[in-house]
């Protein structure tokens, strides 16, 4: 209940703001305090941080937490479990590294950013909303099967098609530009790149979701029947929001094709696709701030697992063992995953008897 | 209840002799080898109100699905304010000015009360899939605050769908119902299981609509039916069985004998 509490309409706060003009605080204001304090850390962060914490924990999670946050928007606003949002991210990826310039000259283009930039997004995006058009005609487990079926032919293409593709090997030494005569692959301007992408997305998300596009998403999540009695064509809007979600999945391939400095098929390998999936569970499905959870937590869970494993005589990859025991500790217990179990402890503290009067709030 | 006056649309200068509003020729739907109904015919003037009387399964909610699109006829035309729609998406319909409720609510149980009214004004408008969120004194934010007035649930405005009591759940579906400017509402047993208290909100609500919205009502309470409807329907077995006046359909010993005589579901 406390999740539903959290769901209300700004709408309606809108609503009421229209009727009293002057009331309603500016929208700084509105932030709520929590959201400041993380924020400053994460702005002040290279002033504690190491190198390797920058770079590879948060830079990664950010990356991470895009691309799972194109699922979460899916899946959460509109009821559609697609595992095809790896996939438009490797493809943007691999459309950085095809238009733009790499080690492996033979293929590379090594166009402008200007232009491999938007060609990559605008690609990717395509895709994506095409795959979206063929999975909107299928409900629950289908879509899942569809997007998975195409994520997994993805796969084998890039590893059989060497004139485009360059196959096994992809692509090596792809850079980000030096826009601003800034190396933005060195961690702290690549801290920040990806924090920035992170957050714009984080806010588009969290805009999007209360503007007539999110809410009538999530009309259809709940009711698609009663939507297109309200004249919305269902299966458009669908396709929309794969869309949508495409672009940021696209952004997220970008960062992580900039990041890993080279892209192969495994980079949108079903593992990898599947890794996106556990992220947006493990974080929370509900909220735009799970997948971004999910992704801090695999990361720091792939980063220092195989150390500790080690430490104990495991084999270091075991890591996703616990993965993968955590993915299922996530869905036995908390199927709304980490913001699930805070969304419960705050209902329970909110329903701890005042010390003073005895009484439950 | 004036507020819903607005926006007038051209067609209330319709008057007799236009197009009809809802006009179906021998629609059949069949589930199996069973005829839900069969070869009904039906014209609706615009700004007629029309009740559909007959007991439990005699198809008066297939009749509705159909006129819809929810479902689509085996056989039959359905034309809407003179426009052939039988094959055409609900959606589309809807966007013609056909508006309905249903009979079991359907609902957003995730969303408030706000949100499922401005969504209704939203989907028939320009830009229902707009990215942008609506301003301060956006007018559709304006025209949900009315609908929520008009079918009494201001105080229940920013509740979520899932926390309403019965009765409110099926006013929140009369709003939905009302929002753009309809032409012609079908509402599917509106007054089922309301208290009388409720019942009489309903009436009053359905009684004071700007006359240019034609409805019609499947209503198995008589006094409602026949307080609101000046015309009425009754379907038995799928078929029309009668068609007239309120108080000749009352008095009609055949109808009497039918509904009078168990049938009455
Ligand atoms: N989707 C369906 N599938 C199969 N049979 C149906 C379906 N919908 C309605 N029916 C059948 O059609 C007949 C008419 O149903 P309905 O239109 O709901 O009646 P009413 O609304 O008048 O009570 C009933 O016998 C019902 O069982
Ligand atoms: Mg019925």
């Amino acid at each position: 209940m406390a999740v539903a509490a959290r769901t209300r309409s700004t709408l309606a706060a809108t609503g009421r703001a229209a009727a009293d003009p002057g009331i309603e605080a500016p929208w700084f204001a509105r932030i709520p305090t929590g959201v400041w304090l993380v924020g400053a850390v994460l702005l002040t962060m290279p002033a504690y941080a190491n190198n390797f914490v920058l770079f590879q924990v948060f830079g990664w999670s950010f990356i991470l937490g895009i691309i799972a946050l194109s699922l979460m928007f899916l899946a959460g606003y509109g009821g559609m479990v697609s595992l095809i949002q790896m996939t438009v991210a490797g493809l943007a990826g691999y459309m950085v590294a095809i238009l733009g310039p790499s080690g492996t000259e033979q293929i590379s283009l090594g166009l402008s950013w200007w232009i491999y930039l938007p060609v990559a997004l605008a690609v990717a995006t395509l895709f994506g909303t095409l795959v979206g058009t063929l999975a909107v005609r299928t409900e629950g487990i289908y879509t899942i099967m569809i997007t998975l079926a195409i994520a997994s032919a993805f796969f084998y293409f890039t590893r059989q098609n060497y004139t485009i593709f360059n196959g096994y090997n992809g692509f090596t030494l792809v850079r980000p530009p030096d826009l601003f005569g800034v190396d933005w692959r060195q961690p702290v301007p690549f801290y920040y790149l990806s924090l920035a992408c992170a957050a714009l997305c984080y806010a588009a998300v969290v805009y999007v979701a209360r503007a007539p596009f999110g809410l009538a998403l999530q009309g259809i999540r709940d009711n698609a029947r009663r939507m297109a009695a309200l004249g919305y064509n269902v299966t458009a809007h669908r396709i929309l929001a794969y869309g949508f979600a495409s672009v940021l999945a696209a952004v997220g391939g970008v960062l992580l094709v900039w990041q890993n400095g080279q892209i192969a098929p495994g980079t949108a390998g079903i593992p990898a696709v599947i890794d996106i999936l556990v992220i947006a569970v493990v974080g929370g499905l509900r909220r735009p701030i799970g997948p971004f959870i999910g992704a801090l937590i695999y990361v720091v869970l792939s980063s220092f697992a195989p150390d500790i494993l080690t430490a104990f005589g495991l084999e270091p990859d075991r890591f996703k063992l616990i993965v993968g025991l955590g993915f299922l500790a996530a869905v036995f217990f908390s199927p709304d995953g980490v913001l699930g179990l805070w969304d419960r402890w705050q209902a329970r503290r909110a329903r701890r008897p005042d010390p003073l009067t005895g009484k439950v709030p | 209840m004036s507020v819903l006056d607005s926006p007038a649309p051209s067609s209330r200068l319709a008057s007799v002799g236009a197009t009809a509003a809802l006009e179906l020729r021998g629609v059949t739907r069949m589930f199996g080898a069973l005829a839900a109904i069969a070869d009904v015919s039906l014209t609706v003037r615009p700004g007629e109100r029309r009740a559909v009387l007959g007991s439990n399964g005699a198809g008066k909610t297939t009749l509705f699905n159909c006129i819809t699109g929810d479902i689509l006829p085996t056989s039959g035309t359905v034309r809407l304010f003179g426009e052939d729609v039988t094959r055409f998406p609900p959606y589309e319909r809807i966007r013609r000015g056909l508006r309905r409720t249903y009979q079991i609510s359907l609902l957003f149980p995730g969303l408030s009360v706000a949100d499922s009214v401005y969504l209704a004004c939203r989907g028939v408008s320009r830009w229902r899939y707009s990215l942008l969120r609506p301003r301060t004194g956006d007018p559709l934010l304006m025209r949900t605050a009315e609908l929520i007035e008009a079918v009494h649930l201001t105080p229940a405005r920013d509740r979520l769908v899932s926390e309403l009591s019965y009765g409110q759940q099926r006013q929140l579906e009369i709003a939905l119902a009302l929002a753009g400017a309809p032409r012609l509402i079908l509402f599917d047993e509106p007054a089922a299981g309301l208290s009388p208290a409720e019942r009489r909100e309903l009436v009053e609500i359905l009684t004071t609509l700007p006359r240019h919205i034609g409805f019609v009502i499947i209503e198995h309470d008589m006094d409602v039916a026949l307080r609101v409807a000046e015309s009425v329907t009754m379907l038995h077995n799928g078929r029309v069985f009668k068609e007239g006046a309120p108080d000749e359909i009352e008095d009609d010993p055949e109808v009497q004998a039918l509904y009078l005589g168990g049938a009455h579901g």
